[in-house]
């Protein structure tokens, strides 16, 4: 008989239950409050921050919660931290972009938060079925939160296309899952990987394999799953486009290593060959569609499905250090995309929609710290030192090359260089044009607030990393990545 | 042998109605093919010792995915109304032979309820057995929370299909 769950489960799962209440508390602070109040914000913020230090208590905790539900571990750890982060960032950018589209706040704040708490989940399950919930929890939120601005076709667009291609893919991904489970006996990753141990070249196994493989692939938006992701980042409301490239992508990826590393260790030959592949792919389709976009977010889209690509090479590796870089990265690429997003929702004024490239024309003169922050992002993207972009890829590409894959190093250096010819694009229009049409470009506190750390997050990453590629270490180390490397060799 | 040939002939029932669900003409019909396709895929759960997802099948699949693929049917309208029936009468026919069954299927109930044997009251840990108890044992207590993520899913499609369908917030 199944035993039942204890109390000491649920204080495991603080955290995810403060964030539950949170969100709860939003939807009830949407009715007492006066329209069109801003506390809402706080209210948000306050839940966030309030999940932020529930955290603390298991900074070192390394617990099976639930016979093996959930784990409470430094990488789930990790990953809490950058989705809250994310989270908070994109509350303050979306103060006044929800004002001037005229969307009612509270549902929205909502949704923002359940889609972090199914993040939170996806990051720590090492349960097929609870990672699956998590997915959905986050994937519904998002689908939701793509179409919110109801008047604007774009946003509807975008919430139909994501919802369609989003379920498809979730039945692909669930395909594979359920084989998974009817070949093992078991939901549970870690009871699965010792299961397959010796069935390598079970022809079911590897189709379980290429499956849940296509189906994460749409979920980070790797080529050739990719084709929703311009179309749902350019019609998606702009914060919510920011939160889908750093939220979702991350938590994609933390389910990725788990499914992959503890699930899956035994057929790493397999996979490995998969997503080397798809990481070529990816980056060089990514940059060159890139190339010729002149909508922001639709570079910015492209750029993002670039860096999948980038940080992918982590996963090929999968090395301790390999999976400590994909950390890192993404941390370091949720900084300087949030900040990159921040500046495009600075640019939506009343009268203007500013993702266009033009729009971006001589905005040195008109907001220099603006101009000045977006130069930053642009370079950091690219990969340029001393900003955090170029101490990410440093180790993402010096992992590689440790792990023996010098060729995908190579290939990731190649297409930085390409994707420099469309971000130094953006800043070439900032400083180099003639100034554009439309009214001053303003800042808002909360926009100045989210800027400000985004940029201080992409200097300090590049100048100071060593701090947290120690803790990105650590986190690695908690998955069970030393069972992979002892299987390769 | 006997779960072989069940199974056969109802994997090749599944199979027709699946065929005929893509080649009919008339898209009612074909969504109607659908529910026989999904209630003979709830017998072959049956047949399986699965009793739980056989009711879920006809629930979830035949009850509730159809009225959905039903509502798409009415709201794309792809075909002219039918031509009123020759039997006048049809209607009233059909809704007495239901009214009748349902009668009839009352009745069995109410003197099955009475004349049944009285189960013991059950006591906190009771012995599971049955497979829908089995179900419901794990999802309260091993799976609860992920039953309980599950819960603010459907609160979040909830208030999403609120946010989507209502005009003005």
């Amino acid at each position: 008989m199944p035993p039942g769950i204890s109390t000491s489960d649920f204080y495991y799962i603080l955290p995810e239950l403060v964030l539950t209440g949170g969100a709860l508390l939003v939807l009830i602070a949407d009715v007492l409050l006066p329209r069109g109040s801003k506390a809402l914000a706080w209210v948000t913020l306050l839940a966030i921050g309030a999940t932020i230090a529930s955290l603390v208590p298991f900074g070192s905790t390394h617990v099976e919660v639930a016979h093996g539900l959930l784990a409470v571990d430094q990488f789930a750890l990790f990953f809490k931290i950058v989705f809250l982060g994310a989270a908070a960032l994109t509350v303050l950018m979306s103060v006044r972009y929800l004002e001037i589209e005229g969307a009612s706040p509270g549902e929205y704040y909502f949704l923002i938060l359940c889609a972090t708490l199914g993040m939170m989940i996806m990051a720590g399950g090492i349960d097929l079925l609870t990672i699956f919930i998590g997915l959905e929890t986050m994937a519904v939120s998002f689908y939701i939160l793509a179409g919110f601005i109801k008047p604007n076709q774009r946003s509807n667009e975008a919430a139909v296309k994501y919802f369609l291609l989003g379920a498809f893919s979730l039945g692909i991904l669930l395909y594979g899952m359920s084989i998974m489970y009817g070949l093992s006996g078991t939901t549970n990753l870690r009871t699965m990987a010792t299961a397959f141990v010796g069935q390598e070249r079970d022809p079911r196994l590897v189709l379980a394999v290429i499956l849940v493989v296509a189906g994460l692939g749409f979920k980070i938006a790797a080529v050739p799953f990719h084709m929703w992701a311009p179309d749902v980042y350019e019609g998606a409301p702009t914060p919510v486009t920011a939160f889908l490239s750093v939220g979702s992508k991350a938590a994609s990826f933390a389910m990725l290593l788990r499914i992959f590393l503890e699930g899956l260790p035994s057929m790493s030959a397999d996979w490995r060959l998969m997503f080397e592949v798809l990481a070529i792919v990816t980056m060089t389709i990514g940059n060159l569609a890139a190339l010729t976009q002149t909508n922001i977010k639709r570079m910015l889209a492209y750029s993002s499905i670039a860096h999948a690509g980038y940080i992918l090479i982590g996963v090929v590796a999968g090395t301790p250090r390999g999976v400590a870089a994909m950390l890192i990265y993404l941390l370091i690429y949720a900084f300087m995309q949030l900040g990159a997003f921040t500046i495009i929702i600075i640019m939506r004024r009343q009268d203007v929609v500013g993702d266009e490239l033009k729009d971006f024309s001589g905005l040195h003169i008109r907001h220099p710290f603006a101009a000045f922050a977006m130069l930053l992002f642009m370079l950091s993207l690219g990969g340029i030192p001393p900003t955090a972009g170029f101490m990410g890829k440093f180790w993402l590409f010096g992992a590689a090359i440790d792990a023996g894959y010098v060729r995908l190093a190579v290939i990731g250096v190649l297409n930085s260089a390409i994707s420099l010819y469309y971000y130094i694009r953006l800043v070439v229009f900032m400083y180099l044009k003639p100034q554009g049409a439309g009214s001053p470009v303003t800042t808002s506190p909360s926009l100045g607030i989210a800027l400000a750390v985004a940029v201080i997050g992409t200097i300090f990453l590049g100048v100071y990393p060593r701090l947290l590629f120690d803790l990105a270490e650590m986190s690695a180390r908690t998955l069970g990545v030393a069972a992979v490397t002892a299987a390769i060799r | 042998m006997g779960q072989a040939i069940a199974f056969y002939t109802l994997a090749a029932f599944i199979l027709g109605f699946a065929v005929l669900v893509v080649t009919t003409k008339d898209t009612v019909h074909s969504v109607l093919f659908l529910v026989l396709d999904f209630l003979f895929v709830a017998a072959l759960y049956v047949l399986l010792d699965a009793p739980f997802l056989a009711v879920i099948q006809v629930l979830v699949y035949a009850g509730g995915i159809v009225v959905l693929y039903l509502f798409v049917v009415m709201l794309v309208n792809l075909k002219r109304p039918p031509e009123a029936h020759h039997d006048p009468h049809r209607r009233t026919k059909l809704g007495l032979f239901l009214a009748v069954a349902v009668l009839l299927e009352l009745g069995a109930i109410a003197v099955y309820q009475t004349t049944r044997p009285v189960l013991s009251v059950p006591g906190a840990p009771m012995p599971v057995t049955g497979n829908t108890e089995q179900v419901g044992w794990l999802l309260y207590t091993s799976y609860l929370i992920p039953f309980e993520i599950a819960s603010m899913l459907l609160l979040v499609a909830m208030i999403g299909a609120i946010v989507l369908a209502k005009r003005e917030l």
